[in-house]
């Protein structure tokens, strides 16, 4: 089956990312995956300086998910383009890398140095990890604000090469997702990344104090696939072209099937790393039997299927048999 | 707990950990369970064994498998506890269960016509590990608990000197309660002998991945160069060298770490 899959002006070999966070610098999970093979590989948030991020516990189990406050660390983009991504590049893998920063300007830099930098080759994507805290607004998330978003939506834009997408990663936290996902689409996003976490809170039955040093914490795993499912729903519904990577719990290919129903071009795979670092290659094999199982020929004969009206017939729109009129 | 895991058994080395899935295939439970290993052994191909409490959901979970289940586990994983090249003297130092990573070791150890001194500590003598076989393969081997329920009465801080003295300690190894291994690591630096340290339990307790991608398990510890770095337990570790870890500021990021509020305005490396 043909997986390749397009985003704005790159094509991917197939559907299925890594999520932002969940697959170290590449070089812990390519043991267990192999990094070439996937659509692409997204890297941890890369922030301008190096930074230790919270205490531990950063991690907490929470039923059918995790909860995370790990405070972005990271080496810093220094390192990151001298170390990182070149390995990333040597082993032949795609790389969407994630930016952060505290302010619009921040953003602005990262995205001008990552464009510039030799390393960039294996770069298909630029992921704006907007639920950042935005120093210049009491440390509310940029993802908070349609104008806060689509302002560092701009300036990335801005800064990077018209033909590598520059994607939106969004917080499910917000009244209405799909105001600011169109925030972000006139600001120039290529795409979305939907979903960020969503914020929650574990307690520690021991210390009767919350589980995590950050106090709350960013819940992902199946226990956050509902909401990432019904994110990606509403914003499809709202902007039917635009590209989306949906993710939020992705185990098995039938989770990555019930993304691409529901609008996503690609999808990522995200805490389930954690639990199986393997699990790329069988996620990848699963959906491409469920495409074949309904008969489609490819990822995007099931993108945005579970829009159409109930009344629309057939579960599958296959291609028509041309009869031929026989004399 | 055995499982037969050639793979993991044939590459072995004291030390290192397994990382298992628990709770089936359908399970809530996402966070694996790092586990030192006790010991690996020839039988059926290769067998791993592996000592852990069974006091939460996942750990009941695993407790609970019956003989011919299947087990989703990666190993080992891990550094390794570093040999001394010639033959010293050792002195390995466990407390409660986490003791149990320590006669893997020791049988490497002899290997190398090492001397293998135990000691065995723990608050009560239910919670003593592996009493006989450190007698067994041990040179010497003490036992202390708390309250005298099992061997010397006391707390392990105030024994070791006279302890280290006695067996002419050139090399220490510990592995269990974060507490006891800085009590352990304080002793030796200020004696100037080696310790390496097993931080099994911290892993243990913070640990979701085991394989560095989640990098939930950081702790502070010294490099070469001076500077601290947060470094993960699972991958960096869990074997580290114990005058290296900042016991007091761990479950903290310090002001010093890199990337950390005050860090050095110095161009580093992020990782040794």
């Amino acid at each position: 089956m043909d997986l390749s899959t397009r985003i704005g002006a790159v094509t991917l070999a197939n559907p299925l990312l890594t999520a932002s966070g969940c697959g170290g610098t590449g070089r812990e999970l390519s043991p267990y995956t192999d990094l070439a093979r996937l659509g692409a590989f997204t890297t941890a948030t890369v922030m301008g300086r190096p930074r230790a991020g919270r205490p531990t516990p950063r991690i907490a189990e929470t039923p059918s998910g995790l909860l995370n406050a790990m405070g972005l660390p990271g080496p810093g983009l220094d390192a990151f383009l001298a170390r990182d991504l070149p390995w990333l590049a040597g082993h032949d893998v795609s790389v969407v890398v994630s930016v952060g920063g505290s302010s619009v300007q921040e953003f602005a830099e990262i995205a001008g140095r990552l464009a510039a930098s030799p390393a960039a080759r294996p770069i298909v994507g630029v992921e704006v990890n907007v639920a950042c805290p935005n120093a210049e607004d009491r440390g509310r998330m940029f993802a908070a604000s349609p104008a806060a978003a689509a302002d560092v939506v701009r300036a990335v834009r801005g800064a990077i090469h018209r033909d590598v997408p520059v994607l939106a990663k969004l917080s499910p936290d917000v009244t209405d997702i799909a105001t600011i996902a169109l925030a972000c689409a006139d600001a120039g996003a290529t795409g979305l990344s939907l979903i960020n976490t969503v914020s929650g809170l574990a307690i520690d039955p021991a210390t009767l104090r919350p589980a995590l040093s950050g106090v709350a914490g960013g819940l992902s795993g199946p226990a956050l696939r509902p909401v990432a499912l019904r994110c990606v729903y509403q914003v499809h519904a709202a902007i039917p072209e635009l590209p989306i990577i949906g993710g939020g719990g992705v185990a098995t290919g039938s989770d990555a099937l019930e993304f691409l129903v529901a609008g996503a071009t690609a999808v990522s795979v995200g805490t389930t790393l954690l639990h199986d670092p393997s699990a790329p290659q069988r996620i990848l094999r699963e959906l491409e039997e469920a495409l074949a199982a309904r008969g489609m020929a490819r990822p995007g004969d099931a993108v945005g299927l579970a829009h159409r009206p109930a009344s629309a017939g057939p579960q599958i729109a296959r291609p028509r048999t041309r009869i031929e009129e026989f004399s | 707990m055995t499982v037969v895991a050639p793979a993991v058994a044939e590459r072995f080395r004291p030390g290192q950990f397994v990382a298992v899935a628990v709770g089936g295939e359908h399970t809530s439970l996402l966070a694996r369970r790092c586990l030192p290993v006790y010991e690996v052994k020839p039988d059926y191909g290769g067998t791993v064994e592996f000592v852990f409490s069974a006091d939460d959901p996942g750990s009941r979970w695993l407790a609970s498998r019956r003989s011919r289940d299947a087990l989703d586990l990666i190993g080992p994983l891990g550094r390794p506890f570093p040999l001394p090249r010639d033959p010293a003297a050792c002195l390995l130092i466990g407390g409660a269960h986490g003791s149990s990573g320590l006669f893997a070791l020791a049988d490497a150890l002899r290997q190398r016509d090492c001397k293998v001194h135990f000691v065995l500590a723990a608050p009560h003598a239910h919670q003593v590990y592996g009493a006989l076989s450190a007698q067994r393969i041990g040179d010497s081997s003490t036992v202390i608990t708390r309250d005298g329920s099992l061997g010397t009465a006391g707390m392990l801080p105030d024994l070791l000197p006279g302890i280290i003295d006695r067996t002419e300690a050139d090399v220490i190894y510990a592995a269990g309660p974060t507490g006891l291994l800085s009590a352990v690591s304080g002793i030796a630096s200020a004696l100037g002998i080696p310790c390496q340290v097993s931080l099994g339990e911290l892993l243990g307790e913070t640990g979701a991945c085991g394989i560095g991608v989640c990098a939930s398990c950081v702790l502070p510890v010294i490099g070469d160069d001076g500077h601290t770095r947060m470094v993960r337990a699972c991958v960096e570790g869990p074997v580290l060298r114990g005058e290296r870890i900042r016991w007091n500021d761990l479950g903290t990021i310090p002001l010093d770490a890199l990337g950390g509020p005050r860090a050095p305005q110095t161009a580093l490396e992020a990782a040794p």
